[in-house]
This record gives C-alpha cells, sequence and structure tokens, in this order.
C-alpha cells in the first residue's frame, strides 16, 4: 500500500462517503507511521504517532492486522477440533492458552472435580514451564530492543530445551494441543521427567547470567527506569493484569486469589514492583521466572503415577487397545472424532493466570457439539490499549521500550 | 469462580453468597433495574440490567465499598437471532480488593444504542470498537466508535450469526494492476457444515420409528447434572 492511500484509509469508512471524487491529501510531517511491518513492533502493530519534535503527542495503534477470526471459526467447530486455535492465540505460551479454554470446557461440562490427579499436576507443571518459556522471550527481545543482542542469542537456547519438552508430550515443537477436557491428550514419556529435572537444576545458573547482564545494565536502566510509569489506580482503570498490574505495586495474581488446577496446595511468592515502570516489569518477569521454576521442582516430586484423563468415553476417546476388543469402544471412538461431545446450556467466565495476566474465555454452550460464542480476553489486548497513556510526553525512543515492557502479541490480541 | 478443589458440601453456601449479593445490587438499586439474579453453576453471579440502568449500575458496582468492581476485564457481543433484542452485551468485572466477579447482561438491537462504559472504566474503548465491529453495536457517548479488528473499508459484522463464515470478499495481489484487489469471495469446494442434531443428517424421523424422536427431542439429561448437586 503507497503511502498516500494509507493515509486516506485512516478517516474511516464514514468519512469516506462524503468526500469527494478528486482530494488532495495533506500529509502532516508530524505523524509517523511506526510498524505494520517493524522488528520493534513486536509482530503487526501499525502505531500511528503524533510527533512534536522527538516528543510523543499521541499514540494510536491500529490493530487487527493478524485478525483471523478464531472466534468465528470456534462456533463451527466441535470443542475438540476448536482446541489448536487456542495455541495459536498467544503462540508465545501455547499450553497456557489451552489451559483456559479446557477448564471452561470442564466447567460447562461439571467434570471439573473429577480430573485425576496426575493430569492436573502436568498440566501446572506445562503452564509453568510455558510461563518461563514466554517470560524467556519476552525479556531477551525487549532487551533486544533496547540494544542488547546477547539476551536473546542466551534465552532462545534455554527456549529451545523447553520447546524440547513441549515436543516430547505433543509430538510438535511449537503448537502442540496437548490439554484436552478431561485431562491432557497422553501420557508424558518416560524419562521426560528426569530431563526437565535436569534442565531445572542449570536454569538458575542462567538466569543468574541473564540478571548480570540486563539487571544492573548502565545503558538498559537508562532505557527503562521511569519510562511509561502506571500507576496502581491507572493500571486497574485500565484493566491490567498479570505481571503489568503486579509491576505497579498491586498484589493480584489468579493462582493465589482464586486458585484453579492445583496452585491452592503448592509453595510459591507473588513478586511485586513498586514504581510501575518499564525496569519494574522487567524485574517482575525474572521474578516470576524464579518462581516458576520453584513451582516446576515441586510438580516433579507430586508427579505420582495414574491416569492422566477422565474415564469418561462419552468426552474422552477409549485407549488404542481397547477399541480392538470392544465394539462400544470403536463406537465410542468414532462418535467423539466426528460428532464430539454435547456440551450442556450454560455460560463460563473462566479464567486462568497466563504469563501476559488474566487470559479468560468467555463460553457460552447451547447444548450442542459447539460453542454457541467463545469470546476470548486476550491481557495485551488491554495492555496494548494503554499504549496512549502510557506513551505521551515520552521520546520515540521510549515507545519502543514501553512495548516491549508490555509483552504484546498479537495472535492474542487480534484473534 | 468455583476452584478445583472446592468441596461438594461448601458449594450451596457459596451459591447463596453470590445470590445474596446480587440482592443487594437489586436493593440499593431503583425498582425494575435489576431484571434477573442468576448464579450459574453455584459459582458465577449473572446479573441482567434494564438499559436505561446501565451506567448508574456500573457506577453502584465500581464505587460502592462491600461491591468495588474496579476493573473491567471483559466486554463483549452475543447474537441471538432469534430473539426480539437480538444482541447481548456481557460485561466481566472483577473486584481486586474483595476478590470476587459478576457479570452484568443487557439486552439490545441492532438500532438501540447502549450506554458506552468509558467514563467508568477507559478501557471499555476498545472492547466497545470490537463489539461495533464484530456486531454492531452502537455504544451512545463512545466518541471513538472505528472499527477495530476488521480491514480497512470493511463492510458488515462478521460475528452476526448471519454472516457467512467465508465472508463476502477475498483479496489477492494483482501482478498486471501492481495492486491489492478485492473480489467476491469463490470457493472450489463447499463449506462442510453438517447437522449433526439430527441423527441421520436429513432423516429426522424414521417411518414407524416416532418413539425414538421424541426421546431425541427431549434430549437426554445431561448426565453431569447429578455433579452439583450431590
Amino acid at each position: 500500500m503507497s503511502g498516500s492511500s494509507a493515509m486516506a484509509s485512516e478517516a474511516g469508512p464514514l468519512a469516506a462517503a462524503a468526500e469527494p471524487a478528486t482530494r488532495t491529501v495533506e500529509v502532516d510531517s508530524h505523524t509517523i507511521n511506526f510498524g505494520p511491518q517493524h522488528p520493534a513492533a513486536h509482530g503487526v502493530l501499525r502505531l500511528i504517532l503524533e510527533m512534536k519534535g522527538e516528543v510523543v503527542e499521541r499514540a494510536d495503534p491500529h490493530i487487527g492486522l493478524l485478525h483471523r477470526g478464531t472466534e468465528k471459526l470456534m462456533e463451527y467447530k466441535t470443542y475438540l477440533q476448536a482446541m489448536p486455535y487456542m495455541d495459536r492465540l498467544d503462540y508465545v505460551s501455547p499450553m497456557c492458552m489451552e489451559h483456559s479454554f479446557v477448564l471452561a470446557v470442564e466447567r460447562l461440562l461439571r467434570i471439573e472435580d473429577q480430573i485425576p490427579e496426575r493430569a492436573r499436576v502436568i498440566r501446572t507443571m506445562f503452564a509453568e514451564l510455558t510461563r518461563i518459556l514466554n517470560h524467556l522471550l519476552n525479556v531477551t527481545t525487549y532487551a533486544l530492543d533496547c540494544g542488547a543482542i546477547t539476551p536473546a542469542l542466551w534465552g532462545f537456547e534455554q527456549r529451545e530445551h523447553l520447546l524440547e519438552f513441549y515436543e516430547a508430550v505433543g509430538g510438535s515443537h511449537y503448537h502442540v494441543n496437548y490439554f484436552r477436557a478431561g485431562g491432557v491428550s497422553r501420557d508424558i514419556p518416560k524419562g521426560l521427567e528426569d530431563r526437565i529435572g535436569n534442565w531445572c537444576r542449570q536454569f538458575p545458573k542462567f538466569l543468574q547470567d541473564l540478571e548480570g547482564l540486563l539487571t544492573e545494565n548502565r545503558i538498559f536502566k537508562q532505557r527503562t527506569v521511569d519510562i511509561g510509569v502506571m500507576t496502581a489506580e491507572m493500571a486497574m482503570e485500565w484493566g491490567f493484569s498479570g505481571p503489568c498490574l503486579r509491576a505497579s505495586g498491586v498484589p493480584w495474581d489468579l493462582r493465589k486469589a482464586q486458585p484453579y488446577e492445583i496452585y491452592a496446595d503448592l509453595d510459591f511468592d507473588i513478586p511485586v514492583g513498586r514504581h510501575g515502570d518499564c525496569y519494574d516489569r522487567y524485574l517482575i518477569r525474572i521474578q516470576e521466572m524464579k518462581q516458576s521454576l520453584r513451582l516446576v521442582e515441586q510438580c516433579l516430586a507430586r508427579l505420582k503415577p495414574g491416569p492422566v484423563k477422565i474415564l469418561d468415553n462419552k468426552i474422552v476417546p477409549p485407549k488404542r487397545g481397547e477399541m480392538k476388543r470392544s465394539m462400544e469402544a470403536l463406537i465410542h471412538h468414532f462418535k467423539l472424532y466426528t460428532e464430539g461431545y454435547h456440551v450442556p446450556d450454560g455460560a463460563t467466565y473462566t479464567v486462568t493466570e497466563a504469563p501476559k495476566g488474566e487470559f479468560g474465555v468467555y463460553m457460552v454452550a447451547d447444548g450442542t457439539n459447539r460453542p454457541y460464542r467463545c469470546k476470548i480476553r486476550a491481557p495485551g489486548f488491554a495492555h496494548l490499549q494503554a499504549m496512549e497513556v502510557l506513551s505521551k510526553g515520552h521520546m520515540l525512543a521510549d515507545a519502543v521500550a514501553i512495548i516491549g515492557s508490555l509483552d504484546i502479541v498479537f495472535g492474542e490480541i487480534d484473534r | 469462580m468455583a476452584d478445583t478443589t472446592e468441596t461438594q458440601a461448601a458449594a450451596p453456601t457459596r451459591a447463596e453468597a453470590l445470590q445474596a449479593l446480587g440482592e443487594a445490587v437489586r436493593m440499593a438499586l431503583p425498582n425494575g433495574t435489576v431484571e434477573a439474579i442468576a448464579v450459574e453453576r453455584g459459582a458465577e453471579l449473572v446479573l441482567r440490567i434494564r438499559r436505561d440502568g446501565l451506567l448508574d449500575t456500573m457506577t453502584l458496582l465500581r464505587d460502592a465499598p462491600h461491591l468495588a468492581f474496579e476493573q473491567l476485564m471483559d466486554l463483549c457481543g452475543t447474537d441471538w437471532p432469534e430473539k426480539p433484542l437480538r444482541f447481548e452485551v456481557v460485561y466481566n468485572l472483577l473486584s481486586l480488593s474483595l476478590n470476587q466477579r459478576i457479570r452484568v447482561v443487557v439486552a439490545t438491537d441492532a438500532a438501540t444504542p447502549v450506554p458506552s462504559v468509558v467514563p467508568i472504566w477507559p478501557c471499555a474503548t476498545w472492547y466497545e470498537r470490537e463489539a461495533w465491529d464484530m456486531y454492531g453495536i452502537v455504544f451512545e457517548g463512545q466518541t471513538d466508535l472505528r472499527r477495530l479488528l476488521t480491514d480497512y473499508g470493511f463492510e458488515g459484522h462478521p460475528l452476526r450469526k448471519d454472516f457467512p463464515l467465508t465472508g463476502y470478499v477475498e483479496v489477492r495481489y494483482d501482478e498486471e494492476r501492481k495492486q491489492v484487489v478485492y473480489e467476491p469471495v469463490t470457493l472450489t469446494q463447499d463449506f462442510r457444515n453438517f447437522d449433526f442434531l439430527s441423527p441421520w443428517e436429513a432423516m429426522t424421523t424414521l417411518p414407524g420409528d416416532e418413539k425414538v424422536h421424541l426421546n431425541r427431542i427431549e434430549g437426554p439429561k445431561p448426565p453431569a447434572d447429578k455433579g452439583t448437586q450431590p
């Protein structure tokens, strides 16, 4: 799209009707089009920045360039077929997205208290591994935006180890589609516990190195301290959640406040910031990785042999071997993979503490095998909206640091 | 929120507490503002509100010390084409200080605007823009009602139930004209949309088999219903 037509379309569809056939387009030299192809835009963010010199006067994010109509597509899929779409929302932390979805479906199916212990431990463990996966990407690319290259190179090595665990359980490196309503799709392979345990032992050393690069780094602090300050009141007004809310000094974590899975039985702390600036948001994520590591270790200790799915074959498929012998099992399998299970009438707003904040699924079921409505509440959506107040009065380069600190991923914002 | 560790015995008291909270909201508002109070599955409080009382309700929910819903976590539309007021706007609120959630629902149609809650929660802007974009719900007092997620110049409201999944136009890059062009959607294969509700797709009643059909219409009771009431 050429520059002039991009500017013209900004006025929106309402203005288009009133305009004459020929028109002059005034291009304000103080308006900067940041993105959608910009490495620091973390995806496809188009940010219209009104500048006064080098100071941002107004920031207007244009989103939707990655809009795939996930919510519409899900209305045409069975609950099982809708699962893989969840991975593709926040594609940096796939399993946490699945988590909200399966908890919502379980709640509507009223099987939430029948999930076997082992499945719950596995889900919690992978949710926490995913949190580390997410924070590693955010912290290191955020540092990259602020001029530090090394953390990204180191961080991606660690991420690769974690993605190997993904591959071990789900067969896929990234979009695993591992969680299921009623448990997880299959048990973790032999030896994975030891591999995760070994990884856990080397990770603190890595975190220490990472912190050595960034936490007291003069350049990094100059770029982030007192930049993009969000007070606690503002953060609440703007619908903040997760690390961004905690950085502003609100001790709120859904894993503690409204515990799901086995979080109520686990021992962990909630790091809380004080200033609500970009630097605090970085610090919170580093501390959260340490807490997640503690949680993973506790989950490993709690992992006892047992079933990983509920036994109701109306919801989870029967075992392969059983299908060879039992006609009923074969019918169940056929029905599940063609028609799927029916979910009784009802609506739920189910949330989990995803790495980016409160990830909610507002699901309306109408008794059929497909969701009637599945609204996805993405934390990044609310965070990006606050870009306008966060960047006002800051320099252009600070806008980049603010975007990095908010942990923006367009898969979940645009849906 | 019903957490998974909650025991069966504790469930009624939790539902009662939520019901009492709903009643407290009803009492604090002018008569008739709250149309219905429901506690879904003993865990989620849902209030249906008259549209003209929405702002009063929301201000009360945010400011009253025993309610204190500081955060608007989610706002979305839903479409029920067969109802006279086809759209619902659903607000999911969260109280950080009291650790409670509430869901507020108002009904509207395509022509009637819903009061905007931006004066109460500034973060509502994008959510209301999204609801406008996806459903065509109009918000009164919202100054920035531009489309949010769809393309520049997009027409229609894609999440409405009568909007086809495939949409109406598709885009491609035209090598000759050296630009992106919009064209009507052409499908090489029809979208497969199976009817799973009738047992043999179109053949709902087999001759002489009406009994089965009767059972089918009534539908089996969801087996998990027993889960909530021991």
